[in-house]
């Protein structure tokens, strides 16, 4: 049986010692969705983002993972991750793109199994889903911050997760190729049916891209879809976010991007 | 001339080591190199003399230990000390480097301690410092056949983890990997791969042999297959090259392959240069 819903939250709360980061969160992510969590730096998303991959157990309330209570759910190979580190690693490594991406299939594979050729094709797949196939030999360290992102997603994808959870993936990517980062993402969403968790700073740029957006701030504070977050947004936003946030106008038709 | 060499069972030792070598640390030196674990090698060859001086110091007390191969007590040392850099690192969590320094002086304390017990230096502890093509024997060759074997075998069948552990350590456990056992096993095959290299190159030399190779091929090569690949030649040219040069020629094998490595290194360094120059002139001339 295939749950509707991929994540399923339920008054989940946690604390870092006295710090309350996570209050009452309340959060369900349908199946072939793309969820947008936006928030302040502090706001809680990363936190959200370590329960919800199992890295951090709460304190209270519940999370489901593909209909299964999180501590009962085994398949962590239905879920792709794309930390925000990503793009931290040693960019003297000596490996090329293929490499990368195939090292992806490293737990699926298991130990003491080697490539075969259908998982070659998985990997020339994967990077053509990130538009990167032409860069296959090319070494890692050459590419450019937007470029090895796209790798880092592809090595999430090779090993086909129904669910990929990116932690502000746009950090090292040029502003002007923000814009098609995100439309590369739309496109694993609609094409290829993946559901999407992201977490991320610009809703400018994305809010016509995703299909739900939540604002995170301690609570989550709005959870609905595209429509209902414009409404919102020029209403009562700096609300959600505190006093240290304001919205800039921005190029974009859908209006601002958080400071 | 060539066939001059082999007619001695002692230069086909050292020769058949020496290939086993040039093979053996480069590969494993490339893990080591781009985890930036480089100065491990120089704490576990010390560690390694100080178990090879307590082997000689052993020898002198004992009649009944006098033949004893040195280099399975310095094989026990080196893995031992390799077990207390691990253990060292997790204590030591935010200064991670600071395992190195504490068990290379640890070990030439204890070395130190060890050779002025048993009398000072002798000739048999200078070619362990220094490598020498005499001091190979055949037991000394089998040994370092099977640890080949060994460590091929068991490169091959974790090179998938090793190289995702070696690219995204993070990412690694993340994605549940036992991470910790198979580094374990890694740095146990570093200080098996050490003790038995120092025949050849010697303590004090052992780890240019895991590191200079793989500097100059991770200058020219595409990949980390290539990187491996480049690294074993580069290691075997400056092997095999180093023991016939020093033959002929008198000298000391270990400095001998040290110096040729050196001038691999600065060759690729130079050949880089002249590519990106080669590359930009015709770039230029395209645009």
């Amino acid at each position: 049986m295939i749950s509707q819903s991929i994540i399923e939250i339920k008054q989940l709360y946690y604390r870092y010692e006295k710090d309350t980061v996570l209050e009452n969160i309340n959060l369900t992510v349908p199946n072939g969705s793309f969820l947008a969590i936006v928030g302040p730096n502090g706001s809680g998303k990363s936190t959200l983002l370590k329960l919800i991959l199992g890295l951090l157990k709460p304190q209270q309330g519940e999370i489901r993972l593909f209909g299964q209570e999180m501590n009962k759910f085994k398949d962590w190979q239905q879920i792709g991750y794309v930390s925000q580190k990503a793009n931290s690693f040693n960019t003297g490594f000596p490996a090329t793109v293929y490499e990368v991406v195939s090292s992806g299939l490293t737990k699926k594979l298991g130990l003491f199994r080697f490539l075969k050729k259908e998982d070659t094709q998985k990997v020339y797949d994967a990077l053509e889903a990130v538009g990167m196939r032409k860069f296959s030999n090319r070494n890692i360290g050459e590419l450019s911050g937007g470029q090895q992102q796209r790798v880092f997603i592809a090595r999430a994808l090779v090993s086909e997760p129904k669910l990929l959870i990116l932690d502000e993936p746009t950090v090292g990517v040029d502003a002007e190729n923000v814009n098609a980062f995100y439309h590369m993402l739309a496109d694993l969403n609609k094409k290829r049916g993946i559901t999407l968790l992201l977490v991320t700073h610009d809703i400018g740029t994305i809010s016509d891209k995703v299909t739900h957006v939540a604002c995170l701030n301690k609570h989550l504070h709005f959870h609905g879809d595209t429509n209902e977050f414009e409404k919102h947004k020029s209403e009562g936003m700096s609300e959600f976010y505190g006093m240290d946030v304001h919205l800039l106008a921005h190029q974009h038709d859908h209006g601002g991007v958080l400071k | 001339m060539i066939q001059g060499i082999f007619q001695y069972e002692f230069l086909q030792n050292a020769f058949l080591t020496g290939i086993l070598i040039g093979f053996l640390a480069p590969l494993l030196g490339v893990f080591i190199v781009v985890r930036r674990l480089s100065l491990i090698a120089d704490a576990l060859s010390h560690v390694t003399l100080a178990g090879i001086a307590a082997s000689l110091l052993l020898e002198k007390y004992f009649i009944s230990l006098s033949g004893l191969n040195p280099l399975y007590l310095g094989m026990v040392f080196s893995v031992g000390g390799s077990l207390f850099i691990e253990k060292l690192r997790g204590v030591y969590k935010h200064y991670q480097e600071l395992a190195i320094p504490i068990i290379l002086s640890g070990g030439i304390g204890l070395g130190v301690i060890f050779i002025s017990l048993a009398d000072g230096f002798n000739t048999d502890l200078y070619s362990y410092l220094f490598g020498s093509v005499s001091a190979v024997s055949r037991i000394d060759l089998w040994v370092i056949l099977v640890i080949s074997i060994v460590v091929v075998i068991t490169i091959i069948l974790l090179y998938k983890e090793l190289f995702l552990l070696s690219f995204d350590e993070e990412h690694a456990k993340a994605s549940g990997i036992a991470a910790k056992s198979i580094h374990f096993i890694f740095i146990i095959m570093v200080a098996l791969v050490i003790a038995a290299s120092m025949r050849i190159v010697g303590i004090m030399l052992v780890s240019s042999l895991m590191t200079l190779p793989v500097a100059a091929s991770i200058r020219i090569a595409k990949g980390f297959k290539q990187t491996i690949f480049l690294s074993i030649i580069f290691g075997e040219i400056a092997v095999l090259g180093g023991l016939f040069t020093s033959y002929y020629l008198d000298l000391a094998p270990g400095g001998t392959i040290v110096m040729i490595a050196v001038a691999i290194l600065v060759l690729t360094i130079v050949f880089k240069k002249f590519m990106i120059k080669t590359q930009i002139s015709q770039g230029g001339a395209a645009g």
